[in-house]
Formats: structure tokens, C-alpha cells, sequence
């Protein structure tokens, strides 16, 4: 992998507010050009002080950020015009219309003319804003508001968005428009830095995910390759009646890969590495041994199962994304 | 430069167009400083009109012009950063700093706004006042100087209260220095009062005072000869404050980020 392939280079990077609160604690990663990137973790994890980070926001207390190219420490200003921004507050004029604040947003970026009118046209356009481009933002729904917001941070044409918790508040709908909207991104080469705390979203999105735990990267990967570190596929089988208990850890025995044997009435429960390959092994093994199966189910790991072995504290904090 | 120039002035624009958009605003900010200049004209009257500092200008609230004038750019600059402050928590600000603006145009363009408003003000309180009868005998070019004067002491006082609120991030905070400096600070000058009538401590102070080095300079402009050595002489401690204040208020922004 060359260097120019890589979107953001993070090394060792530690961010202590002057309150004494370690918001970053040596974090460590790169992301590939025109990639989705995703930072897991509940509230405080840190994920917004990585962004903000990046962002030249603020800076960090020691290590190094590149992104594209750019150390966004030593160089601040030239960094700031390669990256676009969608901050959890968002940042809309309440005053000021959408087509003023996209307007206004370009020219800030050395943008004008008529290139900078058909590009705010183009964006209010793409995201559904053409019919109200003249009606002050404070008018907007929460929706609307988000993909302005979006918009705003695509005006210059980046090479790097940043999202930070872009569904949060947002209704099913305008958030399934807004990860296509992200898909659409990464197609087109930008590369996307997207924080989180609901599952689904990075499940959905990431090509690659760090999960972090107070101020550190807990675990990192692509979504399956974490899921198949999770230590396999969650195994049910329901028996025709209840077994001895010895005698079906004796017949499971000869199975590889098969841990957390459990049973409960006339059911069964395990852990099995690579199930659906298993499965076929482990259903002769219980049946040569006399013990009879009516059904089988295999279900893979989720991220939730995943966060819940690294960061070794509850979901309760990370909310799962209500159904669509 | 010329980046950041274009930079300051859209920030202007945009600063100004979002005033221009609350009308209530509009309206408070020319009929207040109308009050001021009838009410405490009405109400010093018969006190202050044969003292020789205000009989010698005609007419009470001939004298007080110049100070409604001055009164007005202090109490509305001062509560600029209030207006900043709310940017902050609609994360306006922040969206700004990711942007290539220059961290100083950012600063600017609020202050240029806030001077611009001071200056319409100001020119609506001027024609009230010659309305009342006060004839400006300097001339135009001390006027012009008179308004100069005015936009640095606007400078100066928006740029202390926007790096309080880049500091403290509180609106009431803001609000109440703004009301602890600005009273004190206009009864320490001859906006009210001229300045053989004050107590011997306060004309002491007065001098110090840069709210009243603008009074001084707006005074000469309704006297008959411009004393241009003392308008000099004011006009660059006003300048000195505020380019003082601008560089406090970018080291301000220097320390919100830095918490961001």
C-alpha cells in the first residue's frame, strides 16, 4: 500500500483537555482513499475529539495527522481546504437561506461566479433543498436541517468528509437517504470519516470500523473480519428430547471448533467456528450418538457482539438504530 | 491578503444581512439612542442649562448629541459578543473554523458589522439632534473625524466583549460586564455633564477615560474652532486601544479553540 493511497495517516495520537479529561489515549490508524471509515463507541469514547482533531479543530497534545497528504497540525490552513466538515451541531444560519449559506461557504473556499452557482444548484438539487433554497434554514425540519448540513460540507468538493454522528435525531427515512447519499461519496472517490453510536449505521456503511472504549481503539477491521474474530457463529438446535448432557459434549467432541456448549431442556446451544461448514459434521456426530435433531440455526456475529467483547461494558450506551 | 479582504467582506455581508433580518432589532437600535437624547434632554434641562459649558452650545440637548452619540456605540458594541456567543452554540462558529477563513476576517467582518450598525445609529441620533436645533459650527471634516473616532471606540469595546464570550462562552456572562463597564464608564466622561461641572476626582478620571476622549472630540464638532492638536492627540489613543483590543480578541479565539 502506497502512501498516496491513504486518505488519513493518525499516529499515536493523545488529546488532554486542560480539565485534566484524557479524551484521546494513543490512537493509531490510516484509512484508504475513497473508503468508508467508521468510529464506533458510545458517548465520550472519544470519537468527536478525533474529529476535531482531524478537522484542525483543535489540536492534538502529542502524534502526528496527516490527511491527504496534509499535517493538519504543521499545516492547518492548507489541510482545511481538502477536508469537508458535518459537525453533531451542525452549523446552519437560522437568518440565512440555504442558498446563502451555500453560497456563502464557497466563497469562504476562494469559490464565486458562475461555477459557484451551478455547484450550490447542483447541491441543493441533489438533496432536496431546490424547492426552498430561499426560505430561511430556522423554517427547516430536523431532516432538512442534516442535509444542508451535508451539503455544506460538500460545496468545495473535498477529499475528505468527516460526519460526525450525521443520523443522530433523524427519522428512518431521511437516514436510509443519507447513508445512500454516503455510498454515493465513497463511489465517486471521497473519502468518508463517519463517528457513531448506532451499529447498524457502521455495519451498513464502514469498509473498515474502529471501535473505541474511553479515548482508545478497542478493536479495528473490516465489519466480517471483526465478526469472525468474535469467535464464530452463535449455534441453536432444538433435540427431539432432552439429552444427557455428557453425552453430547462426548459427541461434539470430535467436531472442531466448537465451544460454549450449552444445554437447556431440549435445546442446545454453541459457539462454532465457520458454522455453516460445521453444521453438516456436527448434526452426524449428535445423530451417530443417538441424539436426535429437529432444527438447526445459525445466526453470525453482530457488531453488537463484537463491541461487547472489546469494550467490555454494556450496549446500554450504545444505542441499537431503531428498525427502518 | 487579498484572500482574507474578500473573506472579511462576506462575512460582513452575511453578519449584517442576519441584523438587517430582525426587525424588532432594527426598530430598538435607532429608537433607543432617539430616547435617550429627548428624555435626559427633557429631564437635565432645567438643571444644566445655564451652566457656561452647555449655555455657551445653545441648548441642552444640543450638548448632549455628540454624547448620545457616544453612549450608543459603547452600549451596542458592547454587547456584541452576546450575538457570538449564540453562534457558537448553533455551532456557526465552528463550521467557520473548519473553512480556510482566515482566523482574523472571522474576527473582523463581526466588528465591521457592529460598526456599521453604531454608524447608522449615529447618524439617525446626528439628525435628531439638529433637528432639536444643534448646528455642527466645526464643519464636516471634524464630523467625518467624530465618526472615525467613534468606529474605533466601536472596535475596541466589541472586540473586549466578543473575546469575553470566546472566553467564557456565556451570555450572561457578557451581558453583565457589558452592564457593569458601560454605565460607570459614561458617568465617568462629559456625555452628561461638562467638565468643569464634575467633581475634581472624576475629571481626573475622565481623562483616562477613552469613552470621553470620543465625547471631547464629538464636543468640537458643535463649538465654533476645532482644536485639531486634541482631536489628534485622542484620535490615536483610541486607535491604540483598538488595534490593542483586536489582537485580544484573536488571542481569544486562539483560547476557545483551543478547548473546542
Amino acid at each position: 500500500m502506497t502512501t498516496e493511497s491513504l486518505a488519513i495517516e493518525v499516529e499515536d495520537v493523545t488529546k488532554t483537555y486542560s480539565n485534566g479529561v484524557r479524551a484521546v489515549e494513543g490512537v493509531s490508524f490510516t484509512v484508504r482513499s475513497g473508503t468508508v471509515f467508521g468510529l464506533l463507541g458510545p458517548n465520550g469514547a472519544g470519537k468527536s475529539t478525533i474529529i476535531k482533531i482531524l478537522t484542525t479543530l483543535t489540536r492534538p497534545g502529542s502524534g502526528t495527522v496527516r490527511v491527504a497528504g496534509v499535517d493538519v497540525v504543521k499545516e492547518p490552513v492548507l489541510a482545511r481546504r481538502v477536508i469537508g466538515c458535518v459537525a453533531q451541531q451542525g452549523g446552519g444560519d437560522p437568518s440565512a437561506t440555504s442558498r446563502e449559506s451555500l453560497t456563502l461557504q464557497g466563497r469562504l473556499y476562494g469559490l464565486g461566479g458562475r461555477r459557484l452557482r451551478t455547484q450550490v444548484d447542483l447541491l441543493l438539487e441533489r438533496f432536496g433543498l431546490g424547492e426552498c433554497a430561499d426560505r430561511p434554514i430556522r423554517t427547516f425540519s430536523g431532516g432538512m436541517r442534516r442535509r444542508l448540513d451535508v451539503a455544506l460540507g460538500l460545496v468545495h468538493e473535498p477529499h475528505v468528509l468527516f460526519l460526525d454522528e450525521p443520523t443522530t435525531g433523524l427519522d428512518p427515512e431521511t437516514r436510509t437517504e443519507l447513508w445512500a447519499e454516503i455510498f454515493g461519496m465513497a463511489a465517486v472517490g471521497i473519502t468518508v470519516v463517519l463517528s457513531t453510536h448506532y451499529l447498524e449505521e457502521v455495519e451498513e456503511l464502514a469498509d473498515t470500523l474502529a471501535i473505541l472504549d474511553r479515548g482508545r481503539i478497542v478493536a479495528m477491521g473490516t465489519p466480517s473480519q471483526l465478526k469472525s474474530e468474535a469467535g464464530g457463529d452463535a449455534l441453536r438446535v432444538e433435540l427431539v428430547e432432552p439429552p444427557g448432557e455428557s453425552k453430547v459434549r462426548k459427541a461434539l467432541a470430535c467436531v472442531e471448533g466448537v465451544g460454549d456448549i450449552m444445554v437447556a431442556g431440549c435445546g442446545l446451544s454453541a459457539r462454532v467456528q465457520r458454522g455453516a461448514v460445521s453444521a453438516p459434521y456436527l448434526v452426524a456426530a449428535l445423530e451417530s450418538a443417538g441424539v436426535h435433531v429437529v432444527s438447526l440455526t445459525l445466526s453470525a456475529p453482530t457488531i453488537g457482539d463484537v463491541y461487547r467483547q472489546h469494550a467490555g461494558r454494556t450496549l446500554r450506551s450504545v444505542q441499537e438504530a431503531p428498525s427502518r | 491578503m487579498r484572500e482574507g479582504a474578500a473573506q472579511l467582506y462576506h462575512m460582513t455581508v452575511r453578519d449584517l444581512r442576519s441584523t438587517l433580518r430582525q426587525p424588532t432589532y432594527v426598530v430598538a437600535a435607532l429608537v433607543q439612542p432617539m430616547l435617550w437624547l429627548l428624555l435626559f434632554g427633557q429631564l437635565f434641562t432645567p438643571l444644566m442649562e445655564t451652566t457656561p459649558g452647555t449655555a455657551a452650545t445653545g441648548s441642552y440637548t444640543v450638548f448632549l448629541t455628540p454624547g448620545v452619540v457616544a453612549l450608543t456605540a459603547v452600549f451596542a458594541s458592547g454587547w456584541s459578543g452576546v450575538v457570538l456567543v449564540t453562534e457558537m452554540e448553533q455551532g456557526l462558529l465552528n463550521r467557520f473554523l473548519v473553512t480556510p477563513v482566515r482566523r482574523w476576517a472571522l474576527i473582523a467582518g463581526r466588528l465591521a458589522q457592529q460598526a456599521i450598525v453604531v454608524l447608522a445609529q449615529a447618524v439617525f441620533v446626528l439628525l435628531i439632534g439638529v433637528s432639536c436645533g444643534a448646528r455642527f459650527h466645526g464643519g464636516i471634516l471634524i464630523l467625518l473625524a467624530f465618526l472615525a473616532a467613534m468606529t474605533l471606540c466601536t472596535i475596541a469595546f466589541a472586540s473586549l466583549s466578543n473575546a469575553l464570550g470566546l472566553i467564557t462562552r456565556s451570555h450572561q456572562t457578557v451581558v453583565a460586564i457589558a452592564q457593569f463597564m458601560v454605565l460607570p464608564l459614561a458617568f465617568l466622561s462629559e456625555i452628561f455633564v461638562p467638565r468643569e461641572e464634575m467633581p475634581a476626582w472624576m475629571s481626573a478620571v475622565a481623562t483616562v477615560n477613552p469613552v470621553n476622549w470620543l465625547v471631547e472630540i464629538g464636543r468640537q464638532s458643535i463649538s465654533e474652532d476645532v482644536e485639531w492638536d486634541d482631536v489628534l492627540g485622542r484620535g490615536c489613543g483610541l486607535l491604540a486601544i483598538a488595534l490593542a483590543s483586536f489582537w485580544l480578541s484573536t488571542l481569544a479565539l486562539r483560547v476557545y479553540q483551543r478547548q473546542v
